[in-house]
């Protein structure tokens, strides 16, 4: 470690939390630019002047929203995240079991489509032009076309209807153990697992044939060295860092991605929380799930880019 | 004019189909877009060439409507989108300095956020009509256009005709729009075939989810969430919109592909 990588990271890691502030600002405004107040749009048009006068007090609306933003800002930071508008309940506990939940889904998404994209992408830059790539290019580019929900539907129709092979819900409850709560999973994570497996193996493909065009590798071609051997101890390496790169890039949207799968097999995560709640404008809840799912995604984003500072060894072995 | 090729001619060819449908659907649907013709989930038949629905509409008359839809909200959005990014986009790079340093940040911030958890925020508040749903998506979408215009606009910014136009004593707008906006528009128009086909998925989504098109109106994402019941009883009415999707998706993307390759090739390549 030596004082640029220092100051670069520090950088780095400064420039995340700074953005995570001004998104958490972005939230609370965002949930104030409308037409009237929030209470008006909670109980609609028909809501008489004393009930609006109840909810804008419960709501704390009658002070200033700088105010409200530094009050729920401070509770955030102490963990508290307010009370559901809709049934009265903390919010922080009911974002605490969901949260697992849907990190459970999400982790087992990446463990598979990580190492399988990668060898995927591999095979592809090993048959450049032939049909497995070819094969492998078509089927990434209609999994992109798709919509997760659309995916998810299709293969709850096929394996889980017609063949019958895995359950078509992914209901979880506490007496399940950790075989079933697997078998539940099985076709959210499938999901998961294509939808981000295309991007990741795309972008792993180029970023290899960008490093499959540098000098060395032609050395190492004219050396004779086979074609498998050049990839593997030759280009991988010198290709981490993108790989890397896209790989974090695709966790990132992995979480979101979970949103949506998580409605199609009502999987009790937070996407489904947040869904819900939007579609009853429970506001306290929405931002603080909103609040959550960007400070994972710019943690992730953050990560991506701390590992690429590490592993550029012009920046480790400056001249 | 060189001849097109064959995958972009395919690809060509089911786009038009999809827009004549959708500007046409009045003439060339069967039936209504809420007329109850038949019993719920009745199989293919020779009056309803893909059956019906859940309340018992016609499955392809719904498909040809909710491509209407669909397919007028996206390009709205996508219009929104371009006017939007590419205005900005093209102005921070001409005129550089703070403003410009202000609006890059600003859309660095913005797509920090998930688009589709921003969009969520947003809509949990907000009415959700038509209009509304076109602007928000527009407005979130057009941070990507606003990277890319910039981007371009930048690399165009120190060609020598511009420098030409800036001695000539051409103001401001003529060399954005009469200098950089048509040097820039081959990139444009091959990422708004992107665009247009990230829209029709992202509309489709918050169909999906009952925060886009409200019913009674038909959408692809909506027809999947009303009649996504019958898949548990073997009834593939809620794959019918992926189908439709997916092959709206695929022409517009080989199209695309086509007019980036043609561009490029024409310049001299501008990604290697």
């Amino acid at each position: 470690m030596n004082s640029l990588v220092v100051k670069l990271l520090v950088q780095r890691i400064s420039l995340g939390l700074l953005l995570i502030f001004l998104v958490s600002i972005l939230i609370f405004v965002g949930t104030q630019i409308l037409p009237g107040d929030v209470a008006q749009s909670i109980l609609g048009q028909t809501a008489t002047p004393e009930s609006l006068a109840n909810l804008r007090e419960e709501l704390g609306l009658n002070v200033p929203a700088y105010q409200r933003y530094f009050s729920w800002l401070g509770g955030v930071l102490q963990g508290d995240l307010g009370t559901s508008l809709t049934n009265g309940r903390d919010i922080a506990t009911s974002i605490g079991e969901r949260l697992g939940n849907t990190l459970f889904l999400a982790a087992w998404a990446a463990v598979i489509s990580v190492p399988l994209a990668i060898t995927l992408g591999l095979i592809s830059v090993l048959y450049r032009g032939r049909w497995p790539d070819k094969l492998i290019s078509a089927v990434t580019l209609s999994a992109i076309s798709i919509p997760e929900f659309m995916m998810s539907y299709i293969l709850m129709y096929f394996v889980a209807v017609k063949l019958g092979w895995a359950p078509s819900v992914a209901m979880l409850n506490s007496s399940m153990g950790f075989w079933d709560k697997l078998h539940a999973i099985t076709l959210p994570v499938a999901v998961l697992v294509f939808v981000v497996l295309a991007h990741m193996m795309r972008m792993t493909r180029a970023a290899l044939l960008n490093v499959m065009q540098s000098a060395y590798i032609e050395t190492a071609e004219l050396k004779g060295i086979p074609r498998l051997q050049v990839i593997w101890r030759h280009a991988f390496p010198n290709s981490i860092a993108p790989i890397v790169n896209v790989v974090m890039l695709n966790l990132a949207y992995l979480v979101v991605g979970v949103v949506v799968v998580e409605v199609v097999f009502v999987y009790p995560g937070m996407g489904q929380y947040l869904v819900d709640h939007v579609a009853k404008r429970d506001v306290p809840v929405v931002q603080a799930c909103g609040l959550i799912f960007a400070a994972v995604y710019i943690l992730l984003n953050m990560f991506a880019d701390i590992v690429s500072i590490l592993a550029n060894p012009r920046l480790r072995h400056p001249k | 004019m060189r001849r097109v090729p064959f995958p972009a001619l395919i690809g060509l060819f089911i786009t038009t189909l999809f827009l004549l449908c959708a500007i046409f659907a009045q003439w060339v649907a069967p039936y209504s877009v809420s007329e109850i013709v038949g019993d719920v989930w009745e199989p293919a038949s020779a009056e309803h060439l893909l059956g019906t629905d859940n309340i018992g509409r016609d499955l392809l008359s719904r498909l040809i409507w909710g491509g209407q839809t669909t397919i007028f909200v996206a390009i709205a959005a996508t219009v929104v989108s371009f006017v939007t990014g590419s205005v900005l986009g093209l102005f921070a790079a001409v005129i550089g300095g703070w403003i410009d340093q202000l609006l890059s940040r600003f859309v660095d911030l913005i797509m920090a956020i998930p688009t589709l958890i921003f969009a969520l925020v947003v809509l949990s508040v907000m009415p959700v009509t038509l209009p509304v749903l076109i602007l928000v998506m527009g407005l979130l979408d057009s941070t990507r256009v606003f990277r890319l215009s910039r981007a371009v606009a930048s690399d165009i910014e120190v060609m020598d005709y511009v420098e030409a136009a800036r001695l000539r004593g051409e103001g401001r707008t003529w060399i954005i729009f009469r200098e950089i906006l048509p040097n820039a528009l081959s990139p444009l128009v091959a990422e708004a075939g992107m665009r247009f086909i990230f829209m029709v998925l992202f509309v489709s989504t918050l169909s999906f989810l009952g925060l886009g098109v409200q019913p009674p109106a038909a959408d692809w994402g909506g027809i999947v969430k009303e009649n996504k019941d019958g898949i548990v009883y073997g009834i593939p009415a809620a794959l019918l919109p992926a189908i439709a999707i997916a092959a709206l998706a695929i022409s517009v993307n080989l199209v695309a592909d086509w007019v980036l390759d043609r561009t490029s090739s024409l310049k001299g390549g501008r990604n290697g």
